[in-house]
């Protein structure tokens, strides 16, 4: 029996990183949501490490606050250590990493969704989409509620047909021994959606006061830390260390004995798994030449014994597992509490998405999160807030909001799977972004909050506080430049950062280029008039300091934008355009890129075939001028 | 519309004359002004004026070439923007001079028929003629694309792809001190990039040295000999050669599998194939001599079919005139002072009577008629596109400066103390610079780099 559950504007299906920021966003610009997941206390759960930023990850996590995005603001409520990596790099690899309290990571998160006005929390298993006139109008669920809905979100994470896999053993589930989603699964083949099978693994847990931590080095969290909202001023959280110990030459001896039973060997494992978090089992046999490998003892939560064995995601079998766990040192009488496992999920293909997140081939259904190939709950999230933003713009009747690759990592991430799509669970890398420089940590706000505020998530409150920040970075830097120097004054304050004498006359934007002078010397010689916080002045110093790089880089991005503006039109037939290349035209036709920027970025599509499609286009846009 | 700066030689390739080299772009005046000194600065010419001067090297002022500038502002223009065009002394080393010095500054190689997309876009072609541009872009685009991969076979290749290689592993290690701070592989140090980045500068010297040498660099229409064996190809490559002053000879380690010389004749600079060799070393297996035949005919602007008249057409030989039908051939028939065998009936069908020249190779008979058939090709405007041997050339050395320079860069910043993130800037655009020679910018393949030569991950 069917009954009517009433109707919304956005339908979220899951309830992990990705469709809690889709529904927050939704619900935040003001359209009814609903968000339905297979248990509700599961909500924002962390199936493999109690950790969340930093390279690349970690900016995204500044970005989805710069839009507006709970992520941030709920790891700044919830860690219990934080971390800034890469200090002595340039100020575009600074990265926050964060461990965090699965469980506060929960609670709260959960906790602010209740009290999100018009955002409604249903626990159910959906196996159907209902589709009206050829668009997508709602969900059914197992227990036969039929939801309706101007658009749906699907964020169903690694629950689609899920398998668990660990040694000989292998059963139908989702992580952490959830139910899986199998029928959806199946109903998204039955309607036409290409879906690929891909593989992920989580190490051991183990019990803390088994550990013999004088074994092992400790990696404690920064004594004055930054936080990942711009909102977040200050925390006391107290900060929990972690601990580094190695594998040792037994350990590898143990995994080549049992490689006979590992199902990463023996074929049992069909998905694709990724290559940047390999399984134990795979590091030690691909590398054979390193005789050992770091393994982090991360605490799960303040009030867990739990611990996350980071370097030892393996589908070993149990016996084995805990084997190689007691040949590590600090380890030797382990007791291990859940078992590695690597588990088996159906994802979308990602090239059947519009750079908004729609699917092509069924309108008002979006996806996100690792049901795109993803992997990871930043890039996730990530994804999460711009399907939210873009259902909901839908259900208004507005544009979508597209990120290019210049304004964050988030558009990177995006367009790098719906124009060249992947063959492997997607991470995030700062090495994907190819203008690095600009996409910065401590500049997140300042490329997206515009955004942010223009589509209603930002508040008027936070908009006003980061225009004020603006406008003081920008009047420093005006001011600094203005501000003459001369040799008898300056050169006894630049022989405290070892800087050289100047012989003539310059300015203090000039002298703050030199890469051994900070901000400090301009408090010294003539303060700002107006007070600047630590973070203006930080921006202010990287602005001046790299200046000649970000220059050079914005240049390049001035010639992005240009292409990426050239939309083309939908209703194109590119077997129409003679002169394409065949391998090109069935690219295009595939993938159907937006705009001419994103068509010269699908592999097989060459200069040439980019030169006749904006000679197609220009004819295309001058006859339809000419018809009026 | 476009923010980049274009230039091409604009003229058919020769010895003699004037060529003219085109610029177009916003920027086309300001970039072109400082490699100009004339009465009248070029920032300050009206449109549509001709200015007498030289063409000088920017860092030291020396005067390199002596030229007229003509100077026309869009949208009065063929392309509507900004055009400049430098006319200077036909020839190869004067053209190659000023397209050096041009593409030093941020000003880049045209691509196949980009002049004229730019003047399509521009609104200045009407749109009846939207199809002949995509025509002409796809023609000569295909074109450019397999001379590119001709050229770049070989030792070049090998020597740019172990440049590149150098600088990849490089760029893995920077990448992976960057997103995986934690892990516990060796911490890139200044001097790590800076040596790297001097090995690789100078194997980039060493190559713009052979390049000024004219040892990688070989230009001239591409002429491909072709035939059966004994028909007399080696002889007639020989006697050409023996004719005509030879730009440059072979040097070991060039050549390839087939034999070149560089010859001109009547001003025409010429590059001769002789695929004879090919089949007679190689005559066990028959088929892989017609594969390099057919291979050396592809990339050839001109053709020239060696008969025997002193035997039948063989079938290979019909076979050949199918595979070369439609494109810039002479037909020589050989051996004229043997009894003659061949049906010149059965050539007609296939030739104009024009196209073939009887000659005695061995008696020096009917020389001069092939040079004056060629010269009649040549000046009738129908060999035009070796141009783009000479042009990707200019391209080459362009770039290998490039990376040159970008190179320094990052050795510079290294020095300073700069952050490796934004070193990496400069070694990924050299690794790209270089890529751009043998036709290989893909992005991934770094990736790949990384997760092979690291081991990484939770």
């Amino acid at each position: 029996m069917s009954y009517d559950g009433g109707s919304y504007d956005v339908i979220v299906i899951g309830a992990g990183h990705a469709g809690c920021e889709a529904a927050l966003a939704a619900a935040r610009m003001g359209c009814s949501t609903l968000m339905i997941t297979i248990n509700l206390d599961m909500v924002a759960f962390m199936p493999c490490n109690p950790s969340i930023g930093g390279p690349a990850k970690g900016h995204v996590v500044r970005e989805i606050d710069a839009l507006g995005g709970e992520m941030g603001r709920n790891i700044d409520k919830t860690y219990i250590q934080l971390r800034m990596l890469n200090t002595g790099k340039g100020p575009a690899v600074h990265a926050l990493r964060a461990q965090a309290d699965k469980y506060l990571y929960q609670h709260a998160m959960k906790e602010t969704m209740e009290k999100t006005p018009n955002l409604t929390l249903r626990q159910g298993m959906v196996e159907r989409l209902i589709i009206e006139d050829g668009r997508c109008a709602g969900v059914i669920t197992k227990t036969g509620t039929e939801y309706h809905s101007k658009t749906v979100i699907l964020t169903t994470g690694t629950y689609l047909r899920g398998k668990v896999i660990m040694g000989e053993l292998a059963y139908e589930s989702g992580p952490n021994n959830q139910q899986p989603s199998i029928k959806l699964s199946e109903h998204l083949r039955e309607l036409g959606f290409e879906l690929a099978r891909f593989k992920t693994g989580t190490p051991p847990r183990v019990h803390k006061d088994s550990i013999d931590f004088s074994k092992t080095e400790i990696q404690p969290g920064d004594n004055k830390p930054k936080f990942f909202s711009f909102e977040t001023k200050s925390s006391d959280n107290e900060q929990l260390p972690c601990w580094l110990t190695y594998t040792s030459e037994e350990t590898h001896q143990i995994i080549n004995d049992n490689l006979h039973r590992a199902p990463m060997f023996t074929g049992v494992i069909e998905g694709t798994g990724p290559r940047y978090c390999p399984s134990i089992e795979d590091k030690v046999v691909r590398f054979s030449d390193k005789s050992k490998h770091q393994i982090f003892l991360e605490p799960e939560g303040k009030n867990t014994s739990e611990y996350y064995v980071q370097g030892l995601s393996t589908s070993l079998p149990e016996d084995v597992q805990l084997a190689v766990l007691r040949s590590i040192p600090g380890m030797e009488k382990v007791e291990m509490m859940r078992n590695g496992y690597a588990i088996e999920y159906d994802a979308m293909v990602p090239t059947q998405l519009w750079p908004s997140l729609e699917t092509k081939r069924l309108p008002g259904l979006f996806t996100a999160g690792q049901i795109n190939g993803t992997s990871g709950y930043e890039e996730a999230a990530g994804q999460g807030v711009m399907a939210g933003i873009n259902a909901a713009r839908k259900v208004q009747d507005k544009e979508p909001v597209i990120l290019d690759r210049s304004q964050g990592y988030i558009g990177v991430l995006i367009d790098d799977l719906v124009t060249k799509g992947t063959n492997e669970p997607y991470r995030l890398l700062t090495s994907r972004a190819e203008y690095r420089l600009l996409l910065r940590h401590d500049n997140a706000d300042l490329r997206l909050t515009p955004i942010g505020y223009d589509i209603g998530l930002i508040k008027q409150e936070r908009y006003d506080a980061f225009v004020d920040k603006k406008e003081r970075v920008e009047r420093e830097i005006v001011r600094l430049q203005e501000t003459k120097v001369k040799p008898t004054e300056i050169n006894p304050i630049l022989a405290q950062f070892e800087s050289a004498d100047i012989v003539d006359g310059s300015n203090l934007l000039v002298l703050m280029r030199r890469p051994e002078v900070d901000y400090s010397l301009v408090d010294q010689f003539s303060p700002s008039p107006v007070e600047l916080d630590e973070d203006m002045k930080e921006q202010v110093g990287i602005q001046i300091k790299y200046s000649g790089y970000i220059e050079k880089q914005l240049q390049h991005v001035e010639r992005l934008q240009k292409m990426e503006k050239k939309k083309l039109p939908e209703d194109i037939n590119y077997n129409e355009i003679h002169g394409i290349a065949m391998e090109a035209r069935q690219k295009l036709s595939n993938i159907r890129p937006i705009s001419i920027g994103q068509a010269s970025r699908i592999s097989g599509v060459t200069p040439a075939d980019i030169s006749i499609l904006l000679v197609y286009l220009e004819h295309y846009n001058r006859v339809t001028a000419a018809k009026g | 519309m476009f923010s980049d700066t274009i230039a091409a030689v604009s003229t058919a390739l020769g010895e003699g004359g004037i060529a003219i080299i085109r610029v177009s772009g916003p920027e086309a005046i300001p970039q072109v002004a400082p490699l100009f000194r004339s009465r009248v600065p070029l920032t300050e010419a009206e449109s549509h004026t001709v200015h007498y001067g030289h063409i000088i090297s920017p860092g030291n002022g020396e005067t390199m070439e002596e030229v007229l500038v003509t100077v026309m502002k869009g949208p009065r223009s063929f392309t509507t923007e900004d055009v400049v065009e430098i006319s200077a002394h036909g020839g190869i080393i004067s053209v190659r001079r000023v397209m050096d010095l041009l593409l030093q500054q941020d000003i880049r190689l045209a691509d196949p028929g980009e002049f004229t997309k730019r003047a399509f876009l521009g609104g200045r072609i009407d749109l009846t003629q939207a199809e002949a541009v995509i025509d002409l872009i796809r023609s000569k685009s295909d074109r450019a694309f397999s001379v590119a991969l001709k050229q770049v076979s070989g030792s070049l290749s090998e020597r740019i792809h172990a440049l590149r290689h150098t600088l990849i592993e490089t760029l893995a290690h920077i990448e992976v001190n960057i997103d995986y701070p934690e892990h516990d592989v060796e911490s890139l140090t200044a001097e790590f990039i800076k040596d790297k980045s001097s090995e690789v500068m100078e194997g980039i010297t060493k190559l713009l040295k052979t390049a000024s040498e004219g040892k990688i660099l070989r230009e001239g229409i591409t002429t491909a000999i072709v035939g059966r064996p004994n028909v007399g190809k080696s002889s007639l490559l020989n006697a050409l050669a023996r004719d005509n002053k030879a730009i440059v000879t072979d040097i070991p380690g060039t050549t390839r599998d087939v034999i070149e010389e560089y010859v001109t004749i009547n001003n025409i600079p010429l590059k001769l194939l002789d695929t004879a060799g090919i089949r007679e070393t190689m005559d066990i297996v028959e088929q892989i001599g017609v594969e390099r035949s057919k291979a050396a005919v592809t990339g050839a602007d001109l053709i020239l079919l060696v008969l025997n008249s002193n035997e039948e057409l063989h079938e290979d030989e019909l076979a050949l005139m199918e595979q070369i039908h439609g494109r810039q051939c002479l037909v020589i028939m050989n051996k004229m002072d043997l009894p003659s065998k061949l049906d010149k009936a059965k050539l007609l069908a296939h030739f104009e009577e024009s196209s073939i020249v009887p000659m005695s190779v061995l008696e020096e008979e009917g020389l001069d008629k092939l040079e004056d058939a060629i010269s009649t090709l040549f000046f009738g405007g129908k060999l035009e596109s070796g141009d783009l041997t000479y042009v990707s050339n200019v391209r080459h050395i362009a770039l290998l400066k490039k990376a040159y320079k970008s190179l320094q860069d990052a050795y510079d910043a290294a020095e300073q103390f700069i952050p490796i993130d934004m070193i990496q800037i400069d070694v990924r655009l050299a690794w790209e610079q270089l890529g751009e020679i043998v036709g290989d910018t893909a992005a991934d393949s770094l990736l790949d780099q990384i997760f092979s030569q690291f081991c990484l991950g939770k």
